[in-house]
């Protein structure tokens, strides 16, 4: 903290992470869901990284990892240069509260019988040794900094409309001053006119306390506006990272290229227009990918190569990392 | 008093405006009002929609969560389950037959026969414990009445309408042995198993991720064209309507405050809801926007009838007669309509 030398405040290298099969009667271990399967990423400090791509892509799971809420298979994560994926839990425990998590669903990240006031007191009482009165005016104080009436402490999430939810997740994860937090599809279960009141929500916070977002979601259009820099996601790989403005100008990988042309456009006159890389088929069971590029089988520009030998993750151009033989 | 009053007045208003030109219309909806009898009290969750369908049509229906879309066209067939559901008033003409006195035989022969629906989750709306092909063969049997052979060869043709590879041995499958987006074109294969005139789809994409919402747009449109049927598109979604729709109704507050063509109404949006909904969105090029535009404040609690403008407390033009009264659905030129009392004081001043 004192010292501001290193940019990265996260850095992911070659992050595995597997899920074992068993089956049969005596549960013999029959291969794996291979969820992620060597991403490498870093986040500088301040920045909001945007991780996309469809569901079942790992991205969930590599924003989970990262929290070390799922033990790494392998790889190391490394916040704030100590390898998290190998802290005993005592030492985790000391680490927790400087990373957070905001979830999908606000109905069901919050416990129905617990006050608001006690919801976001939790992590307060846990890992704090602040006196009830000083918990107490802390807990307002965090209510009023996203928007909510401190008055409302005593409160059920049940007499919340879901965008005043999905604030007191927020208020929950930002009560112990974390520096990073994981934003997994914060705004997926929210009306388009709540959507942006969270996201300006979570951008002033990013600004007055200087958090350094990974902000997990499908929706390209919302990570175009808050991601300084953008992974995508196919089959437990990064196909593509690259900045905001060089991945959506000039999208290198043709999944990427696929993503983006597949998001509908609100205005009839490009929509006409518009031509579309249609995908066919389906996203290939992750517990047996294809042996060359994970995206062979649906790629409409794939060559003999590319069933039978894996890309090289490679940067391209300054800024832009990519895996594919044909960009 | 008043405000019945009012509420009269508008409702001959909009009955005025929707009978203009019906002659080749399938279906035509008039003054449909539909509220839920709760134990706290009764929500008012459809307020007097009219609406028309042409052959051949898409119809995008939008707007956020409570706006009353989806409730508005069960109401259609009849598909929620009353009580609590009450339809109250109005009139559903499907080929000159009002629906809402049918009786459950006649809509029974309806439902999944002229008129399709499809629903929004293809996991929960397929039954489990059948296969695919069973519950696709059910609706063939008994509105077509063919025999089970006959059944199974349109089956299999339907399967691979919607582009089901290996259609004929995917019969024997079971649901949960598709994809999402498999599973959606099977209720896709479903809904239009009997040839629909009108197939309801609400929110057919919603819970699919982008690349396979473009598929089942590119089919749809196929199959638009192919089969020529009128649609009714739900959806919260403006950039899919942008690209599908011919016409678009704006739902608020259990009622259409918007109906244009589509260009028109991304051109040219009259009502403040429409205006502030295409704002919220960021930007799809250019520079990112500094701050994106959000609308303040929530949706309206509809317990008990709309005396004013429901979407006042959030306008940015709001002004005093929003509180007094809700404004009927005003004609603004090539058909469009907006409800937003702006429109009569433009006209009024105009004049």
């Amino acid at each position: 903290m004192s010292d501001i030398v290193e940019k990265d405040l996260l850095t992911v290298s070659d992050l595995k992470i597997h899920f074992p099969i068993y089956k049969g009667l005596f549960r013999k271990k029959v291969g794996d869901v291979k969820a992620v399967d060597g991403v490498s990423f870093a986040i500088q400090r301040g920045e909001t990284l945007g991780l996309v791509g469809e569901s079942g892509c790992g991205k969930s799971t590599t924003g989970r990892a990262v929290l070390r809420l799922y033990d790494p298979t392998a790889g190391s994560v490394v916040f704030e240069n100590r390898d998290i994926a190998a802290l005993s839990d005592s030492e985790m425990r000391v680490t927790r509260p400087r990373m957070q998590m905001i979830f999908q669903d606000p109905q069901a990240c919050l416990n129905p019988r617990m006050t608001v006031g006690s919801i976001v007191a939790e992590p307060l009482i846990e890992h704090t040794k602040l006196s009830s009165e000083d918990r107490k005016a802390k807990v307002r104080e965090l209510l009023d900094a996203v928007g909510l009436n401190p008055d409302f402490v005593n409160r059920y999430p049940h007499e919340f409309s879901g965008g005043q939810r999905q604030r007191i997740g927020i208020a929950r994860a930002l009560a112990l001053d974390p520096d990073f937090i994981v934003c997994d599809e914060p705004i997926a279960a929210l009306d388009v006119s709540i959507q942006a009141q969270v996201v300006n929500l979570l951008e002033d916070l990013q600004r007055e306390r200087g958090l350094t977002f990974l902000f997990i979601s499908h929706d390209l259009s919302m990570v175009r506006h808050i991601a300084d820099r953008v992974a995508v996601m196919y089959l437990g790989k990064i196909v593509e990272l690259a900045s905001v403005s060089k991945l959506y100008s000039n999208p290198q990988h043709p999944y990427t290229q696929a993503l983006l042309s597949a998001v509908p456009v609100a205005d009839p006159k490009i929509e006409e227009k518009r031509q579309r890389v249609i995908l066919k088929g389906d996203v290939p069971s992750p517990s047996n990918p294809p042996e060359g590029c994970v995206f062979c089988t649906r790629c409409p520009i794939a060559e003999k190569k590319c069933f039978t030998v894996p890309p090289e993750w490679r940067e391209l151009k300054p800024d832009q990392f990519v895996a594919c033989h044909l960009a | 008093m008043v405000v019945k009053q009012l509420r009269n007045s508008s409702n001959a208003e909009k009955a005025h405006v929707v009978q203009t030109d019906n002659s080749d219309n399938v279906l035509d909806v008039r003054d449909l009002q539909t509220v839920f009898e709760t134990q706290d009290g009764t929500v008012h969750a459809v307020n007097n929609i009219s609406f028309s369908l042409k052959s051949g049509e898409l119809l995008g229906v939008v707007g956020e969560s409570g706006s009353g879309k989806s409730v508005s066209m069960m109401s259609l067939l009849k598909l929620l389950p009353m009580p609590p559901a009450k339809i109250l008033s109005g009139e559903v003409i499907f080929e000159g037959h009002d629906l809402l006195q049918a009786s459950e035989d006649e809509l029974r022969s309806l439902r999944g026969g002229d008129i399709g629906f499809i629903f929004q989750d293809p996991m929960t709306s397929l039954n489990p414990v059948f296969t695919v092909g069973f519950q696709l063969m059910e609706p063939l049997r008994i509105h077509m009445g063919m025999n089970k052979k006959q059944a199974q060869i349109r089956a299999v043709e339907l399967l691979e309408l919607v582009g089901i590879p290996s259609a004929g041995d995917r019969l024997k499958d079971f649901p949960h042995q598709f994809s999402g987006g498999m599973r959606q074109r099977v209720m896709i294969a479903i809904a239009l198993a009997c040839d629909p005139k009108v197939l309801i789809a609400d929110e057919p994409t919603t819970a699919l991720d982008v690349t396979v919402q473009a598929q089942i747009i590119e089919l749809v449109k196929g199959l638009r064209e192919k089969l020529g049927m009128a649609i009714v598109w739900i959806t919260h979604d403006l950039g899919v309507v942008a690209g599908i729709a011919d016409r678009v109704a704006v739902m608020y507050g259990g009622q259409i405050v918007e109906y244009a063509d589509v260009d028109r109404l991304y051109e040219d949006p009259r009502h403040p809801y429409t205006r502030a909904l295409l704002k919220t969105l960021p930007a799809d090029e250019g520079l990112r926007m500094e701050r994106l535009v959000s609308i303040p404040g929530q949706a309206p609690n509809l317990k008990g009838p709309l005396i004013a403008c429901p979407f006042a407390p959030r306008c940015e033009d709001v002004h005093e007669r929003c509180w007094s009264a809700n404004p009927p659905l005003f004609e603004v030129g090539s058909g469009q309509k907006s409800a937003c009392w702006l429109e009569a004081d433009e006209k009024a001043g105009a004049a």
